[in-house]
């Protein structure tokens, strides 16, 4: 029989305030385990949270760029939780009046616009780091486990989604665009490999045409836009396979294993009434006024899906707008296109040698040694025909070194072209002097042969002359 | 009135475990305590808007402003095992 996939996504973002949700310990990645802690996110007894006014409006920031409705009454609830990663015995996050209900976002994976419906956004803490010991890294034969509470408490939006997602393709996509608002917004650094984005999906499958839902799986540990896309597929390809059998789903909770590339149950799923919600006694409601939510909204950046249609009507291509918004680098274009640089010319240079020069680094946009103004200014000399594109990759690696400026790099390397008539002149005559052959097939009208006397000449000035002053010379020379 | 409760689940969801008799005693606390909220839960109250926090109070922020941590070794010197700067706990997800 054919199915239709019913997904929902529920992706967990990690905010880059300086402070904790609840308390004032930093928030700094990768530092010693266990140093930045405090009665707060230690859970001990009396020690009492205040939240962290910026996480709160950067929830409300995320919300009205997904288009949410932002509560004006808004309370914080305690969800029973027994694992040591959260000492307290439960997690301060939202129940029933999260920050932001209801918004969409719209999203293409290629195949067309679709409208993702966003059920809530809520504001809650992150939990501490656990390394489970022995058991030959199986958590359920563990022996034990080492906990690092320095993430304990940070401030952690999750954002859910309606069932409105029809693949993995479109989760991907989903998934996609949410990275790419939230790099614009400035919350988060969202960097999937170090857990400051998370997925969560449940997936379930009805028969073509149907509108009741079936069984849904919720599946976990899904770590990068690949892994989300590879995990649904592979969750819809078992469940298919058991419903074709005449098998059941069983409701559960699936851990992706990326390296065996499939999905084994984990942990049997809890009703969401056994988490006991109750509202957070040590915390007063937030109340939000409509003036501060209109200044947040006018205080918004461009968003990606906007910045994207802009771009594209400078004359960059759809696939490379795309790629500029989600890795971060619109700003650097902006930037170079502000600075006079043709706006193809650069596109071109950010999506190719600049996002393979951050691949081969694993830097962050942020970490460039080179702005908006320099690439201006490599595009320029290359449209000036002062640098051969072959010399501006040479000097692009030279500036992204350190090593100055694109001119400064170019005349340091002997990298800048030569357009100077009088200094090529010489070489064309030397080189129609020692091809007599060719200059004379050429003049019979083999047109090809123009291209070869360009090379000689090129190789004659190392790849230095300007390789259309060159072929504009020997046509000339040639009398063509 | 007695009110129903299933008292093993209570007392499984918080991961307790008690003795028969612990059971039945707690059983009879939770039910006075039940007896009180369901008094509680017949009054009139339609017009009166559901309250998360008994202080008329609304908005307790703070900035967001790094402050002073605990000292590790201070706080590993707490707990009932480490392991290097870590703390040490018995394996979990293991239901």
């Amino acid at each position: 029989m054919s199915y239709e996939a019913v997904i929902g996504i529920e992706t967990h973002v990690e905010l880059q305030t300086a402070s904790k949700m609840f308390c004032g310990c930093p928030t700094d990645f990768g530092a010693e385990p266990n140093t930045n802690v405090c009665p707060v996110c230690l859970g001990l007894p009396g020690a009492l949270p205040v939240p962290n006014e910026r996480a709160i409006e950067w929830t409300v920031a995320l919300g009205i760029a997904l288009g949410c409705e932002i509560s004006q009454h808004s309370v914080f609830h305690r969800k029973n939780y027994f694992y040591a990663d959260l000492p307290k015995n439960y997690q301060i996050s939202q129940f029933d009046l999260p920050l932001c209900v209801g918004g969409h976002l719209e999203v293409d994976p290629g195949s067309g616009v679709r409208r993702v419906g966003i059920t809530r956004v809520h504001l809650e803490e992150d939990t501490g780091k656990s390394t489970h010991l022995g058991g030959g890294g199986r958590i359920h034969d563990a022996e034990g486990a080492l906990i690092d509470f320095n993430r304990s408490g940070i401030p952690l939006l999750e954002v859910v989604t309606e069932p409105d997602i029809r693949s993995p393709e479109e989760a991907r996509a989903y998934a996609q665009e949410l990275r790419a608002i939230v790099l614009a917004l400035g919350i988060s650094d969202a960097r999937l490999e170090e857990g400051s984005l998370r997925f969560d999906a449940n997936v379930s499958l009805r028969p073509e045409g149907a509108d009741e839902l079936g069984i849904k799986v919720e599946v976990k540990n899904m770590n990068s836009l690949r892994s989300l896309q590879r995990a649904l597929a592979f969750e819809i390809e078992r469940q298919t396979a058991l419903l074709d059998k005449g098998e059941a789903i069983d409701q559960e909770t699936r851990h992706w294993d990326e390296e065996a590339g499939r999905t084994e149950p984990g942990r049997s799923k809890e009703e969401s009434s056994d988490y006991r919600y109750f509202p957070e006694p040590d915390l007063v409601p937030i109340q939000t006024n409509p003036e501060a939510v209109e200044r947040i909204r006018g205080a918004l950046p461009e968003l990606p899906a906007l910045r994207r249609a802009r771009h594209i009507a400078l004359g960059v291509e759809p696939a490379a707008a795309a790629t500029m918004a989600s890795a971060g680098l619109a700003a650097m274009f902006d930037d170079a296109v502000s600075a006079g640089a043709d706006p193809r010319a650069a596109a071109n240079w950010v999506t190719g040698e600049i996002t393979a020069h951050l691949n081969r680094t694993g830097d962050d946009p942020s970490d460039l040694v080179m702005d908006g103004r320099g690439l201006a200014e490599l595009v320029g000399m290359i449209g000036g025909g002062e640098l051969s594109s072959t010399a501006a990759k040479e000097v692009l690696i030279g500036v992204l070194a350190g090593e100055g400026s694109p001119r400064e790099v170019a005349a340091a390397k002997d990298l800048m072209q030569i357009s100077d008539e009088s200094a090529i002149v010489s070489e064309v005559d030397a080189v129609i002097e020692t091809h007599p052959d060719e200059v004379a097939r050429m003049k019979d009208g083999d047109e090809r042969l123009a291209g070869f006397l360009v090379g000689q000449v090129m190789k004659a000035t190392g790849g230095r002359a300007d390789p259309r002053l060159v072929d504009r010379l020997i046509r000339e020379r040639v009398g063509l | 009135m007695p009110i129903d409760i299933d008292i093993t689940k209570v007392a499984r969801l918080a991961r307790i475990g008690l003795t028969a008799e612990e059971l039945a005693h707690y059983e009879e606390q939770l039910q006075v305590i039940l007896e009180h909220a369901a008094r509680v839960q017949a009054l009139p109250t339609e017009g009166v808007a559901p309250t998360a926090h008994p202080l008329p109070m609304v908005n307790a922020f703070r900035p967001d402003e790094v402050e002073q941590t605990l000292d590790r070794e201070e706080v590993l010197s707490q707990a009932p095992d480490r392991e290097g700067p870590y703390f040490r706990v018995p394996p979990f997800l293991d239901e």
